[in-house]
């Protein structure tokens, strides 16, 4: 396996690892942590091709992913909050318990 | 170089001034060339550690001699001569006591906060240039470094409070995030004109922006202009309180919360989190130290023979001693006050001193009589109305005055 | 394979499967944290120094934080049954080995990046500060916006729904020490 490839390898696990959480946990918080991870593993991708492809000069790869590093904090602060006012309403963060809207 | 003294007396100056360079120099040269790198950053650990740590025990020390005095007492006078031997007695009595562990509390994670403690905060000194040609590593975003890894702080401080399953530690654990976060923002706002001036985030740099001298003899540290001045006791008030030093020392709060996250820890657990409040104090004020008071520099071209780390260490000192002034002066703030101060009052205050750095920085091509004059008066106006605004503002409704007593008759 | 690459690729991988399998949901954000963390030390063996550092400093100082102070304020701080709980965890667990196997194979197959890197010198942070000033102002700015929208968007949607501000009276959600005196 050469350099790029080991770190691609190691985000498509990550991100897997994100997904089963996401589709498996109930809990709100952890959901949202797994994507987070599932986010993380994106940014490791743009890092690892950016430092392998032919123009590392340009930066792209390192641009994109301190975007995507500060969407990420704004991402977790407003989904916290949500989770919180949810918490308040229904005295949950369990994802199934919450089924108002269902049809 | 040295102004002032014959060339002999320079060179042996300059040897005496980079004495534990050359020394480390000469050690790691003796070295195979494939270990060299290694030992070098081991050299520069071990001396980091080992300096910092006598610092800790020196400072411990002083400062129980210090506020005993402030308190009109002796301080601790009975191990060794006045008292010096008292760090080596805690020492002792530290590692040999029992080290106990709740029976609820959450074993994995109450073992491993007082090192997430400690870690980061020695990680943090590798950044910071103690003497010319002394930093451990000059990372290009050296500043950044040190943020990121203080950050960690905060999870040890949670993990304690969490893990120890007791309503006086969660209580303290949530104080110190919310004080921690909120006053994080001004700190690191407040070095923001350094950097915007610097024009780099290497804190190596940083030092080497403030060489020169202003005037023939006065040192030309951020300190000597009117942004540095009001950047430096802004940030002096931020680092007070994410240090955790009183008046800030909520999070502890002995007389309320019975200290916090740290009422379940004893023993060496206990002696880490001490350890790592101390440090984190030690390095907060080397970084303002580098951003605002010229590092290793001298105040006056005078006094440049003294060796540089001599410098670097007289100002901590002189922090050190503030913080302790602070602690045995000032009564401990209420929490709602706590966040009024660092919201309201030090952020505005932080992003105003930026575009008085800024006004600072475009005004310096004016040369007409009374320019230097104009300028202090412009940019100090700046951040100096507000100050006196806002605190009135803040003060507003409120009857300060001396306390009056109602004894029971 | 050189070791610090295994280490740090067995530090991410271990922490985030602590992340989505702890029992406690505290345990869960912790190893979450070893997870970031070791991410950022990834970003730095690619020699993208800044973005390393800005990992550790959103993901540790700031969204780690957020996540734990959400915890407590939803009580989620013991593991509870309901938290434990999977939901049909087969299918969830078959789909993301589906996605993660199909993506290695895929890059497996694909010979990518058999050679070394271009030996580029590492980025300065003067370098990325003008590029963020020049060709990617716009995105800054935006961005700039877009974090000044979440921040009141985020204290309005957690305010009280009983009056905005209104302060908690003593023991109802939101104060832990009356949780805790449960």
């Amino acid at each position: 396996m050469g350099e790029l490839a080991r770190y691609l390898v190691l985000a498509a696990l990550l991100f897997g690892i994100g997904l089963a959480g996401v589709l498996t946990r109930r809990n709100a918080i952890v959901v949202l942590i797994g994507i987070e991870l599932m986010l993380n593993a994106a940014n490791l991708n743009f890092i690892a091709f950016w430092r392998h492809g032919p123009h590392p000069e340009a930066l792209t790869g390192v641009m994109f992913v301190l975007f995507a590093i500060a969407i990420a904090a704004a991402e977790a602060a407003v989904g916290l909050a949500l989770v919180i006012a949810v918490y308040r309403h229904y005295r949950t963060t369990n994802l199934d318990q919450i089924e108002e809207m269902k049809g | 170089m040295i102004a002032g003294v014959p060339p002999s007396a320079a060179t042996m100056f300059e040897a005496l001034d980079q004495l534990f360079v050359s020394l480390k120099h000469w050690l790691v040269g003796q070295l195979p060339p494939a270990w060299q790198s290694w030992v070098s950053l081991a050299i520069s650990a071990a001396a980091i550690l080992g300096v910092f740590m006598t610092l800790f025990a020196l400072t411990v020390l002083i400062e129980r001699k210090g506020l005993g005095r402030i308190q009109n007492r002796y301080g601790p006078n009975r191990v060794g001569p006045w008292g010096l031997l008292q760090p080596i007695a805690d020492l002792i009595k530290m590692l040999t006591k029992e080290d106990l562990v709740p029976s609820g509390a959450d074993r994995v994670v109450h073992f491993v906060a007082p090192v997430v403690m400690v870690v980061p905060v020695l990680m943090a000194y590798a950044v910071i240039p103690i003497g010319r040609n002394m930093a451990a590593v000059d990372f290009n975003a050296g500043l950044l470094f040190f943020f990121a890894v203080g950050a960690c702080i905060e999870l040890a401080v949670f993990m304690a409070g969490w893990s120890s399953r007791n309503k006086y530690s969660l209580l303290g654990g949530m104080r110190a995030i919310a004080q921690m976060i909120s006053y994080e923002l001004p700190l690191i706002l407040s070095t923001l004109p350094v950097v915007m001036l610097a024009g780099s985030l290497s804190l190596v740099d940083i030092t080497d922006a403030q060489a020169g001298h202003s005037g023939g003899w006065l040192a030309r540290w951020h300190v000597f202009t009117p942004w540095g001045l009001a950047g430096l006791l802004l940030f002096t008030v931020a680092a007070t309180a994410e240090s955790n030093r009183a008046p800030f020392d909520l999070p502890e709060g002995e007389s309320e919360i019975i200290a916090g996250h740290l009422v379940e820890y004893s023993g060496i657990k206990y002696a880490l989190f001490f350890i790592g409040e101390y440090l984190g104090m030690f390095a907060v004020s080397a970084l303002g130290i580098t951003l605002f008071l010229g590092g290793w520099r001298a105040p006056v071209i005078w006094l440049e023979w003294v060796p540089s780390y001599m410098w670097f260490f007289l100002k901590l000192g002189g922090f050190v001693a503030l913080f302790i002034w602070l602690r045995g002066t000032l009564p401990r703030l209420r929490a709602d006050h706590l966040m009024n101060l660092a919201w309201k009052f030090l952020l505005p205050l932080v992003l105003l001193n930026a575009v008085s750095a800024a006004l600072w920085h475009y005004t310096a091509p004016w040369t007409f009589v009374g320019a230097g004059l104009a300028r202090w008066l412009l940019c100090g106006s700046l951040v100096g109305v507000p100050y006196v605004l806002l605190g009135r503002r803040l003060f507003a409704g409120q009857h300060i005055g001396p306390r009056t007593y109602r004894m029971a008759a | 394979m050189d070791i610090a690459f295994l280490i740090t690729a067995a530090a991410i991988l271990a922490g985030a499967a602590g992340a989505m399998a702890a029992r406690s949901v505290v345990h869960c954000a912790l190893c979450g944290v070893v997870a970031f963390a070791s991410l950022a030390v990834a970003f730095l063996q690619l020699r993208a120094e800044f973005v390393g550092f800005a990992q550790l400093l959103v993901y540790v100082g700031a969204v780690a934080i957020l996540i734990v102070v959400a915890l407590l304020l939803t009580r989620n701080f013991e593991a509870t049954h309901e938290a434990l709980s999977f939901r049909p965890w087969a299918l969830g667990l078959a789909i993301a080995l589906l996605v993660s196997g199909a993506v290695v194979s895929a890059i497996l197959g694909s010979g990518l990046g058999v050679g070394a890197p271009p030996s580029a010198p590492p980025p300065t942070v003067k370098a990325i500060g003008d590029l963020l000033m020049t060709r990617y102002v716009v995105a800054l700015e935006a961005m700039g916006v877009l974090l000044t929208v979440a921040l009141i968007g985020a204290a309005l949607v957690a305010l009280r729904e009983n009056g905005p501000g209104r302060p908690a009276k003593p023991g109802e959600q939101g104060s832990v020490a009356g949780r805790l005196e449960e």
